[in-house]
């Protein structure tokens, strides 16, 4: 049998216009248009590309709801058994567009779905996880690369093979983990990395770290003696009782608590709910792990200003970026709003 | 500790696990005592342990007025 693909593409790629038409609503055209033709031609034999999908970016962007909708209609007519969107390489709505069209495609048609993009394009990191998205050079020349990679990824599933890792078949790693089995043991992978490490040759690490954005420094404290300060924990140490009740792992949410006229942390008043190391000592004396005591001796002598009657904490342990990320900027938001000039963030 | 940074409050991480530290990208970096008790050591008499804690602390203090350009690490 042969397979019904239907290809969704944005205006500028249907020949419509630019930016002065990124308004064009969606349309359904019976066959190929533009890209479609190389896509037919990698197609093959196996699948026609029946119809092709027209939307400008700009209303893709201001109507997504409402273009999903209509779009998923106009596809029903068709039956297809395969959508493919894009390429979109770094064009930042078509590849929202792409994004959230296939998502939608494959959630409500339950029916394959692939689209491209540079790794950079913002819909990346939203969709990479749920969809295959082939990796795509940045503009419009890496349309030759592309293309046939789509069309190998979308023919493999209506086949139902299966796909192989992210190198292989040319998609952005999803994120997903399978055990394979090697001939080797890893110690000996690893001392092999290591030795071509050592030698300046390349090596490719089994495990690859996930890459951190920047920040640069802020200004230094000028006067330390009239400093308002604050401390912050991911140690995990809260109220006795864990009132907001923080996970031990993973934790969803930080607390805040106050130390108005507090002067030290005792093991009847406080304790950690960190699930990621022995808590006998911080639980013995929490001010191992947030050390109100000191930090007060150190405010009546002057050493600097004053403390933040509140503290806040959370427990760092597999917590994910995105939750930490929050965390830090709604707890960034009230120590400004107390006027805190420092911070002294404690991590076990 | 990256968006305290971020909206221009200086912070210091006091971490036993410095490379994290820097991985994630603390900009000044306190190296502590251990994991489970980065402010303490519970070998020591109490008064030797507050001796750590206050040694750690005024460190912290010293980096939060380090004018620095990247990051740094204020050790002994």
């Amino acid at each position: 049998m042969t397979y019904r693909v239907v290809h969704y593409i944005n205006q500028f790629f249907a020949g419509i216009g630019g930016e002065e038409r990124a308004d064009y609503p969606p349309e359904l055209r019976e066959g190929v248009v533009g890209p479609g033709q190389a896509l037919q031609a990698a197609l093959g034999e196996e699948a026609v590309v029946v119809a092709t999908l027209v939307c400008g970016d700009d209303y893709f962007a201001e109507h997504a709801e409402e273009a999903v909708d209509k779009i998923i209609g106009l596809l029903e007519s068709y039956r297809p058994d395969a959508l493919v969107a894009g390429p979109a390489f770094n064009a930042g709505r078509y590849g929202m567009a792409c994004g959230a069209l296939c998502d939608a495609v494959s959630k409500k048609l339950c029916i394959p779905v692939v689209t491209a993009m540079y790794p950079e394009n913002p819909a990346v990191e939203i969709y990479r996880k749920d969809l295959y998205i082939v990796e795509t050079s940045d503009s419009a020349r890496g349309m030759r690369d592309a293309i046939p990679k789509m069309a190998r990824l979308i023919l493999k599933q209506l086949n139902g093979e299966p796909l192989g890792r992210p190198e292989e078949e040319g998609y952005i790693e999803r994120g997903i983990r399978v055990n394979i089995f090697r001939d080797r043991i890893g110690a000996e992978r690893a001392v092999d990395m290591l030795i071509k490490k050592l030698k300046g040759e390349d090596f490719a690490t089994e495990y690859p770290m996930p890459s951190f954005d920047r920040v640069p420094p802020a200004p230094a404290i000028q006067n330390i003696r009239e400093a308002k300060i604050a401390l912050v924990t991911s140690g995990g140490i809260v109220p006795k009782g864990n009132p907001d009740r923080i996970e031990a792992s993973s934790a969803t949410k930080y607390g805040e608590y106050s130390i108005a006229g507090l002067e030290n942390l005792t093991p009847e008043t406080h304790e950690t709910v960190h699930g990621g190391y022995d808590p006998t000592y911080a639980n013995d004396d929490p001010d191992r792990v947030l050390p109100l005591d000191v930090a007060r001796e150190l405010e009546k002598e002057g050493a600097f200003g004053s403390l933040h009657d509140k503290y806040y904490a959370t427990v760092g342990n597999g917590t994910p970026v995105a939750y930490a990320k929050k965390f830090g900027e709604e707890i960034a938001k009230k120590l400004k709003e107390a006027d805190v000039d420092g911070v002294i963030l404690t991590s076990t | 500790m990256k968006e305290l940074e971020r909206v221009g409050l200086p912070t210091v991480h006091v971490c036993t696990i410095v490379p994290i530290s820097q991985t994630v990208g603390a900009n000044r970096i306190v190296p502590s005592v251990a994991i489970p008790h980065p402010l303490g050591d519970p070998t020591k008499p109490l008064e030797e342990e507050k001796a750590i804690r206050r040694r750690l602390l005024l460190k912290a203090l010293e980096a939060l007025q380090a004018d620095i350009e990247e990051q740094t690490i204020f050790g002994n």
